[in-house]
């Protein structure tokens, strides 16, 4: 049914990794994955997956539904953790240090690396609180220190403006992609290292997109970035490498531009051209 | 079987010519459909009419069978402690405070116990676990109440009266306000021994619904409060127990509904004394035991009639907290959607 010749591409499962992958400037390798299997009770949903992301960079991962991208998202917090029947083997490296190791602090992990769910999962409590919460877990601040840092949170965000005058309403009374931004905003006020965006604008229109879109690339001075999209003009728009992900395998990885403009592996090309997926 | 697939079109549209002969006369099935659905619709609405009917009748004997009694006491009946057949002298102050403070009891214990138990079980528990606590507290619930009555007289009221009541007794003994309140020779069976079994008998239902409460909330948004770095007494202090918090009341209003009418099992260990004491240790009466005991025994008008009126007071007691459970689990309910 498809275009591409399944069964032979299948059988190459050594991912392309684009010479000018980690060229263009010094860039550090904030996050490693090294070789991550990953198992849902015995099914394998990733298949020895290797992808670097670079620290204040934007890495969009690209790929079918089922392909096991938002799997890999969610290995890089350790959030699988919390289901029993869920493992991942491999090494991921943060800054040098092997996150899957069982000795990991995990709420010092997700502390520095946070995580914005396709759904906006706004908490149920103020608005206000909703940022402030995360932020007093792990620092005791004066009222006017947590005061600024909501309002700074918020800034970032690009919300403020619109709930500087309602900030003790109820997070679940604002729009969804009102909602949306109040969970990056959350998320950064924790002040983490890697933002994970696990499709991010699924739920949301166009305007609030483009709000996100915005806020991911001025995000990306401070933060180390992951993105999952379904939308590829969004992966071309927003990321700076781009790793295209097929069945749990990494089909391919390079500069978003390379992905885009001439990519080497044909399945790549059918996918990026609507071919199939 | 052909081994040639022939497109679905083929198939659905054959050329073989459909049938054409003249459309059956309909009529008679008609009637006979129609004639069907009215039975099934009036046997559904007589079930349901039944209900109505059986209550107000529950209702109007109430209110016929007590009105002796209040035209004789009036509202007198409400605030007076006295409860004496010999003079038929009634009030019903007594058996109402032993209902609330059994109650209270109850829930002081069940609702913290039983909090703890469905976090558990929602959050924490290993899943080989779960199901074994899950089948427990359950069959907790199918116990028969007079069973909780003679373990509760026989074994219960004996063991307490042996160590937590003594126990009670001396350490707040010295205590100002406290000593009052944990006075007295340790009967074994009193108000505090009503309340602690109501409270395993209540139990039950304030776990399984907190559990079935907790397990609608959203598995993302645990898993933001988790991504943000909270431990598990975080994420369930600050998202999962605010989430819930309505669903969670409405269990525990059930449960209150159950603690108030509890007779079997109350009526063997509270003492059946028509008295109030400050001592939860002394023994009291609640309405339905008061009932249960003396319905029996009961001669002359007055008394039989003040018997009934105490049920139409627990009646309204009760309506109003289920009451109040209903319209938190309509809200809760509007909520998730």
């Amino acid at each position: 049914m498809t275009s591409i010749d399944v069964s032979s591409s299948m059988r190459s499962t050594t991912p392309i990794v684009g010479s000018q992958a980690g060229t263009a400037g010094n860039l550090d390798e904030k996050v490693s994955v090294r070789g991550v299997d990953f198992y849902y009770g015995d099914n394998r949903a990733l298949k020895s997956i290797s992808v670097p992301l670079y620290d204040r960079r934007v890495t969009a991962f690209i790929g079918p539904s089922g392909c096991g991208k938002s799997t890999l998202l969610r290995i890089l917090n350790r959030i699988y953790d919390l289901y029993p029947n869920q493992r991942a083997e491999g090494e991921v490296l943060l800054d040098g240090e092997n996150i899957l190791n069982p000795g990991q602090d995990l709420n010092l992990l997700r502390a520095r690396v946070g995580m914005v769910f396709q759904k906006p999962t706004p908490f149920p409590m103020s608005i206000y609180e909703n940022i402030a919460f995360g932020i007093r877990l792990y620092e005791s601040l004066s009222k006017a220190d947590l005061d600024g840092r909501v309002e700074s949170a918020l800034k970032r965000a690009a919300l403020w403006n619109e709930v500087k005058d309602k900030l003790s309403q109820n997070g679940l009374s604002l729009s969804g992609g009102q909602q949306q931004r109040l969970c990056i905003a959350r998320t950064v006020a924790v002040r983490p290292e890697v933002i994970l965006l696990d499709e991010p604008c699924s739920a949301l229109d166009p305007i609030s997109t483009a709000k996100i879109e915005e806020l991911i690339d001025e995000l990306k001075s401070d933060y180390t970035i992951a993105i999952v999209t379904h939308n590829m003009q969004q992966a071309a728009r927003v990321s700076d490498r781009t790793a295209f992900m097929y069945l749990g395998e990494l089909v391919e990885f390079d500069t978003t531009s390379k992905m885009f403009t001439s990519p080497v592996d044909q399945r790549t090309q059918d996918y990026i051209t609507g071919r199939f997926g | 079987m052909s081994q040639r697939r022939l497109p679905v079109v083929d198939i659905a549209m054959g050329d073989a010519p459909a049938a054409t002969s003249a459309p059956p006369d309909r009529s008679g099935v008609l009637v006979r459909l129609r004639l069907t659905n009215a039975t099934f619709r009036g046997l559904t609405f007589g079930a349901s009419i039944t209900v109505l009917i059986i209550l107000s009748g529950v209702i109007i004997a109430l209110v016929e069978g007590s009105l002796p009694a209040l035209r004789h006491f009036g509202f007198g009946f409400l605030v007076s402690e006295r409860w004496n057949p010999v003079t038929e002298n009634f009030g019903a102050l007594a058996p109402i405070y032993g209902t609330l403070v059994t109650s209270i009891i109850a829930m002081v214990i069940a609702v913290p116990f039983g909090l703890l138990i469905a976090v558990f079980l929602t959050e924490l528990c290993p899943p080989w676990l779960r199901r074994p606590i899950g089948i427990a507290i359950e069959l907790l619930a199918g116990i028969p109440s007079i069973i909780y009555g003679i373990w509760g007289l026989f074994i219960f009221a004996p063991f307490l009266q042996r160590t937590l009541q003594p126990a009670l007794i001396d350490l707040f003994g010295p205590i100002p306000v406290l000593s009052n309140l944990f006075a007295g020779p340790p009967y074994g069976i009193g108000i505090l021994t009503a309340g602690l079994i109501l409270a395993i008998m209540v139990l039950p239902f304030i776990t399984s619904i907190s559990r079935d409460v907790f397990d609608a909330v959203p598995p993302v948004l645990k898993e933001a409060a988790y991504g943000l770095g909270c431990t598990t007494w975080e994420v369930v202090r600050h998202v999962v127990i605010p989430f819930a918090r309505v669903g969670v009341t409405g269990g525990v209003m059930l449960g209150l509904g159950r603690a108030l009418g509890e007779t079997m099992a109350v009526t063997f260990v509270i003492g059946n004394a028509h008295r109030i004491s400050a001592s939860v240790l002394a023994p009291g009466t609640t309405i339905s035991a008061s009932i249960a005991n003396e319905f029996t025994e009961a001669l002359g008008d007055l008394y039989t009639s003040s018997l009934v009126l105490l049920g139409l007071i627990l009646f309204v007691i009760t309506f109003i907290v289920l009451a109040i459970a209903r319209y938190l689990l309509m809200r809760i309910e509007r909520r998730i959607g």
